[in-house]
């Protein structure tokens, strides 16, 4: 096995990223890094440049310019060299239907070059509480259930960069703390890192320690929760969040560096 | 919650950057078993339309063999052609909609993003799409041996290299459609189904090209296809195997498929420049 990615170096580096569309721009400058083994959430609203973010880091978006560097790898230049070792997660990317959840594990876990592909899922469906749907059409699944096949399928190589589209969307709320709760004792257990871009405001205050607000592209600013609660004075994110969406309070941030 | 880590199975090897893995290009094979496995309507799809037109081309050949001496001479001229035919249709459609299956369930993007190179994908649609043309076009092979007394291994070794021009042919066409189908996307599903017929009336499978006017004969000698047919009938009236023919096909082959390869590989990269792939199929 792979050793966890530590070293000090953060797990996923991104200097002046750009993206841009025609006359819109979709990622406008942003720098950031994520630190090894660490929760971090892309908070924003639509349109923020979340998805597009992820993506250039997926190596399935060529950005306008900047660089981003995952596992310490140029993923712009090489990303074959860092995709074994991440993977990702996003309801809005489905895995076949007709397939049984097994049958679409088998088909990733051979992809992602895993030695004992049998096991491996094996202690997915026990871990993940497969077993009584591990044999059915994935087509079949509660929205629950294909939840859980979609994490299995992300899991399934031991990945240490961990990327997560909305991982909780229309999820109800039992199962949504039950995958929170999942990905931060991987965390813990793996020692991976985790950034997810979410707007369900809930989960990235209890999940994140590091919070990155995106909007309009631009990375407006930066902190644990913590912090942006005390430099906002606010109770909780979504306050944050809509203060920093309607330009409210704009005189008591500092400048993001 | 039991130890995840502790019992981990997974061990990575070393990454090479344009390394070849045949587990990776299996995986995509497999995810296509696995579909054609679960469902009979697909397989059934896929050998019905050659059935149906090998029994309707098998009843006008028997007539026209009563009046024709052409087709008393050659009597699996039509058969053939048919035959023929479909293996070069089914490998291009074949290719689109092993790639379309991805598109329609919204899968691709956890495809692209895998370690799996463009390359080791664009093989493992070679492999899909020749299990697909074996599935479609024996059932009729069968059909017109049983039904009509005639064995398409008559042609003898040429077959071979027909068959094979004819899936290269097919599977350039389909990478074109496919990446087509990658930059447009599900707008330009439809050229998967149409686009080899706009061959079909020039490349000559049922009639020679001598028929054709002169301006598009010269169009028919740009196709790979029209050898194979002229080599076929070549084979079936005048009992000869014209080698050049062949070698015709096989040097126009090599342009047709580089340039199939070119066009996904440049509308590839036009997709991930335009952030198109993770949002294909919604």
């Amino acid at each position: 096995m792979s050793a966890p990615f530590t070293g000090g170096a953060p797990a996923i580096e991104v200097r002046h990223l750009v993206k841009r569309y025609g006359a819109v721009t979709a990622v406008d400058d942003l720098t950031f890094a994520v630190p090894a083994g660490s929760i971090t959430a892309l908070l924003g609203g639509n349109g923020a440049g979340k998805t597009t973010t992820l993506a250039i880091l997926l190596g399935v978006l060529l950005p306008t310019s900047g660089q981003a560097r995952v596992l310490g790898v140029d993923i712009l230049k090489h990303r074959f060299r860092a995709l074994p070792r991440m993977n990702f997660g996003s309801p809005y990317v489905e895995l076949p239907k007709r397939l049984s959840v097994r049958e679409n594990l088998m088909v990733f876990a051979q992809l992602y070059g895993v030695r004992h592909p049998k096991q491996r899922i094996d202690a997915l469906a026990e871990t993940l509480q497969m077993g009584e749907f591990i044999g059915r059409p994935t087509g079949t699944l509660s929205a629950g259930q294909k939840t859980r096949a979609s994490l299995a399928k992300a899991l399934v190589n031991e990945p240490e960069i961990l990327l997560l589209d909305e991982p909780t969307a229309s999820l109800d709320p039992d199962t949504g703390d039950w995958v929170r709760a999942y990905l931060e004792r991987y965390v813990a257990e793996r020692k991976a890192t985790i950034l997810l871009a979410s707007h369900n405001m809930g989960e990235v205050e209890r999940m994140a320690s590091l919070v990155l607000m995106l909007k309009a592209g631009k990375l407006v600013d930066r902190g644990t929760a913590e912090e942006l609660l005390q430099k906002y004075g606010r109770q909780n994110l979504e306050e944050v969040f809509l203060d920093i969406a309607r330009d409210r309070r704009r005189a008591e941030k500092e400048p993001v560096a | 919650m039991p130890d995840v880590i502790a019992h981990s199975t997974v061990a990575l090897p070393p990454e090479r950057e344009w390394g070849f893995s045949f587990r990776r290009m299996n995986a995509i094979v497999l995810r296509h078993f696995y579909l054609l496995r679960s469902s009979w309507a697909r397989v059934l799809e896929l050998a019905y339309w050659p059935v149906i037109n090998m029994t309707l081309w098998g009843f006008m050949t028997v007539f026209l063999v009563g009046q024709s001496s052409l087709f008393a001479q050659a009597t699996g001229l039509l058969l053939a052609a048919i035959l023929l035919w479909d293996v070069l249709f089914r490998s291009q459609l074949g290719l689109g909609l092993a790639f379309l299956e991805e598109v329609w369930s919204r899968n691709l993007g956890h495809i692209l993003v895998s370690p799996i190179r463009p390359y080791e994908y664009v093989a493992a649609l070679f492999v899909v799409a020749l299990m697909r043309v074996l599935i479609g076009v024996g059932p009729a092979a069968l059909l017109a041996w049983g039904l009509y007394d005639y064995s398409i291994f008559t042609l003898g070794l040429p077959l071979i290299a027909f068959f094979v021009n004819l899936v290269v042919l097919g599977w350039a066409i389909g990478l074109a459609i496919n990446g087509l189908i990658l930059r447009f996307g599900l707008g330009a599903e439809s050229m998967a189904w149409m686009a080899l017929f706009i061959l079909a009336p020039i490349c000559g499978i049922y009639y020679p090209l001598a028929v054709l006017p002169e301006w598009l004969r010269a169009v028919a000698y740009t196709i790979p296809a029209s050898y194979v047919f002229e080599g076929m009938r070549a084979v079936l009236i005048d009992k000869v195997f014209r080698v050049d023919y062949l070698a015709i096909a096989a040097l126009l082959n090599v342009v047709y498929f580089a340039g199939g390869v070119a066009a996904f590989l440049y509308c590839f990269k036009a997709a991930r420049r335009r952030g198109l792939i993770l949002q294909i199929g919604e």
